[in-house]
């Protein structure tokens, strides 16, 4: 509920939502300005986690940043290591083997169910419904479960390498994805759903709230469910294209109402398109080796390299300077979480504390990302 | 009435056992209810089924410092959990358990009972208001706001059943009642004209959960938003006493419903009538307040405000006005 706010200025107080706070998952600081429970002035504060990531991607080699990119968004961690090693096979020149890159898509794809999942989870805490989180949690272990066997971790993976991927997953871990594809699918419809999806007070609390224009997003840089649920089509694994994934035939899910419904309904379909990116992936799965020839001191020519993922939370890119040394020279991340978050201090004037929290939920934050 | 010292010195025994008790188990109760939900199986740890959990919470918030940050208002801040205990177990003394087990029956109890609820009101807005916390504040004025729109319609629908009883007297409530389900005033069949009353029991139950801050109502803790509300300053036993406050309001509001609408101590099939139909009764509302808390996200505080002054005071306006023509019809 939005209403217009015309206040004297020695009428409103501050609110210091953050660094610790329950709602904003992790240390983000928003500074409000308050009238009542109405929001005047919203203003995130932003560098409480900042790690100096591309500062450290010039320190080391290329090799030494992958760990690093794991602990920026560890939701989708490994869409990070796969956006890393597109640029840097695309500045050194790798090929990487068909069955590799299945694999990388196949494993990405399962990361970002969790990652939903876990949003999902979070979106629901925010909203005070506790019981869908532990359901969430429940099908995420299984994910993080296979995933742990063929990447040897449970949440920041480095399991990508320039050239493949350093494990070759086996016949219980494909037998294991079709179980959870089967599982995830006959659990959606109930759990996820009925209970949730169509409960009337989720629907009266997230629909028409937290209103972001297709202007907004465009201004702002919005990618990923943010600007699919505002009706713009653009999704890097079609737009352009990566990887194997022209290969498939999925769907991207647009959504025109603009609120947070719509990105709800954004994340909750595109879990379901990537159940069918899995099931396609494992039925071509092609034979052969999963790492190609690449050098071990890895030294590509000066240049521009530029290459972008499509993450959980939108598109993720990596601008990569070499100067034809084994470090590189330098790295700039585009995160999308950091453009998603910025436009939230001019959609969150006027509203409710309790709706801009919800709207905020939607956004589907993760604060290392945004900060690096 | 007998008044003899040890009577009121036994019902004084007898009505802190039972508050105690439902107070620190209602919390085990819930833990495990809402593990049973969430496919978890809750405290297992202290005592055989995790039994000795409330013991060692309570050991554990009593052995607990009692902070009272600077710049608070230290005596009200003291006051108010001590002020959100007090109404709820003072609202034990009228309610009639069964036929014998009554500590003091009162000609006004229904009155005094709601006049004892909105005192808990007052303890979640001092305890908010001295904590000097924004949060808290903010917190307090919710809870204050939505008891005053919860009060009207609770109270309406009261004073359908107080025509239709033509007694304020907890007891003489219940004992028209008695004769099996058929003369519950939820169902109400006697003479034909009372077959609205269960949607009175329906608005008085959602008063009486957004009455007692549970969800989906629980505005003042709404943790995602206002991190713990009016009890974000409070520890130790400060924090246990707003909590055991908050079960034993539930515990009073699931005893008036019985009391009011479910017979009291009536036995559903007008065969032996006694405390522990009343007792099955009120566990099964409380269970009910339980199992709607784990399933349902919370609502909006304008929705809920909507709620109330929109749908609930109209309905229960109108229901009080056909019961008032039906029974001046009949």
């Amino acid at each position: 509920m939005t209403v217009p706010v015309n206040l004297r200025h020695d009428e409103t107080f501050v609110l210091n939502l953050g660094p610790q706070h329950p709602a904003t998952h992790g240390v983000l600081r928003v500074k409000l300005t308050m009238d009542g429970e109405y929001i005047v002035k919203a203003e995130p504060v932003l560098g409480y986690v900042h790690r100096m990531h591309e500062k450290m991607a010039e320190a080391g080699t290329f090799a030494q940043f992958m760990p690093n990119t794991a602990r920026m968004d560890y939701l989708h961690a490994l869409a990070f290591n796969h956006g890393w090693a597109l640029v840097v096979e695309k500045a050194a020149g790798i090929e990487v083997p068909e069955r590799a890159e299945y694999i990388r898509v196949i494993t990405v794809e399962l990361n970002r169910i969790a990652s939903h999942l876990l949003w999902w989870a979070a979106f629901l805490l925010d909203l005070g419904g506790f019981t869908p989180l532990l359901y969430a949690f429940d099908d995420r272990e299984k994910i993080i479960d296979l995933l742990e066997r063929v990447t040897g971790s449970r949440l920041t993976y480095c399991y990508m390498r320039f050239g493949g991927v350093c494990n070759d997953i086996d016949d219980e871990f494909i037998s294991g994805t079709r179980a959870f594809i089967k599982r995830l699918r006959s659990r959606m419809p109930r759990l996820y759903h009925d209970l949730v999806t169509h409960n009337i007070i989720l629907i009266k609390r997230i629909k028409d709230i937290g209103i972001v224009s297709k202007e907004q997003c465009r201004r702002y840089g919005a990618t990923g469910p943010v600007c699919r649920g505002s009706g713009i089509n653009y999704d890097i694994r079609k737009n352009e294209p990566y990887s194997v994934y022209p290969e498939f035939d999925f769907d991207v899910p647009v959504f025109d109402e603009c609120d947070s419904m719509a990105r709800y309904m954004v994340r909750m379909h595109e879990m379901e398109q990537s159940l069918r990116i899995i099931e396609q992936a494992l039925d071509k799965l092609p034979d052969g080796p999963v790492m190609g020839k690449a050098p071990k001191m890895l030294k590509p020519e000066a240049g521009y390299y530029y290459s972008a993922v499509e993450t959980a939370r939108g598109s993720f890119g990596h601008r990569l300077v070499c100067d034809g040394g084994k470090n590189p020279y330098k790295v700039k991340l585009r995160s999308p979480t950091f453009s998603n978050l910025s436009l939230f201090g001019e959609v969150a004037e006027g509203m409710l504390l309790a709706d801009a929290l919800a709207f905020m939920g939607s956004l589907d934050l993760v604060i290392p990302e945004i900060d690096r | 009435m007998e008044t003899s010292i040890w009577r009121a010195l036994l019902y004084l025994v007898g009505i802190m056992a039972f508050a105690g008790l439902n107070a620190a188990y209602l919390g085990w109760c819930e833990r495990k209810g809402a593990a049973r939900i969430q496919r978890r199986v809750g405290p297992t740890e202290a005592g055989w089924a995790g039994l000795a959990q409330p013991l060692a919470d309570g050991l554990k918030l009593m052995s607990k410092q009692l902070l009272v940050p600077d710049g608070v208002d230290s005596i009200i801040f003291r006051v108010a959990p001590v002020l959100a205990m007090i109404p709820a177990i003072t609202s034990m003394v009228v309610i009639p358990f069964s036929g014998g087990i009554e500590a003091r029956g009162m000609e006004l109890s229904v009155l005094l009972l709601f006049a004892l609820a909105s005192l808990s009101m007052i303890a979640i807005l001092l305890g908010g208001w001295a904590s000097g916390n924004k949060y808290a504040i903010i917190s307090s004025a919710r809870a204050v706001s939505q008891n005053l729109a919860y009060e009207i319609p609770m109270l309406l629908t009261v004073i359908t059943i107080v025509m239709i009883s033509g007694s304020m007297n907890l007891r003489e409530i219940a004992l028209d009642q008695q004769g099996g389900f058929w003369h519950w005033n939820i169902f109400r069949l006697e003479n034909g004209h009372f077959v609205i009353m269960w949607i009175s029991f329906i608005i008085f139950f959602i008063c009486s959960i957004a009455e007692t801050n549970r969800a989906p109502f629980d505005m003042t803790e709404a943790e995602s938003e206002l991190v713990a509300g009016y009890m974000t300053e409070y520890g130790s036993m400060g924090f246990g006493l707003f909590m055991m406050g908050e079960y034993l309001n539930m515990v009073v509001g699931a005893c008036l419903t019985t009391v009011l609408f479910l017979g009291g101590w009536d036995c559903p099939f007008g065969k032996t009538p006694g405390v522990w139909w009343f007792l099955i009764k009120i566990y099964i509302l409380l269970f009910t307040v339980i199992w709607i808390r784990w399933t349902y996200p919370r609502t909006q505080i304008y929705r809920l405000l909507n709620l109330s002054w929109k749908i609930l005071i109209p309905f229960s306006l109108a229901i009080l006005i056909i019961t008032a023509a039906l029974i001046k019809v009949f």
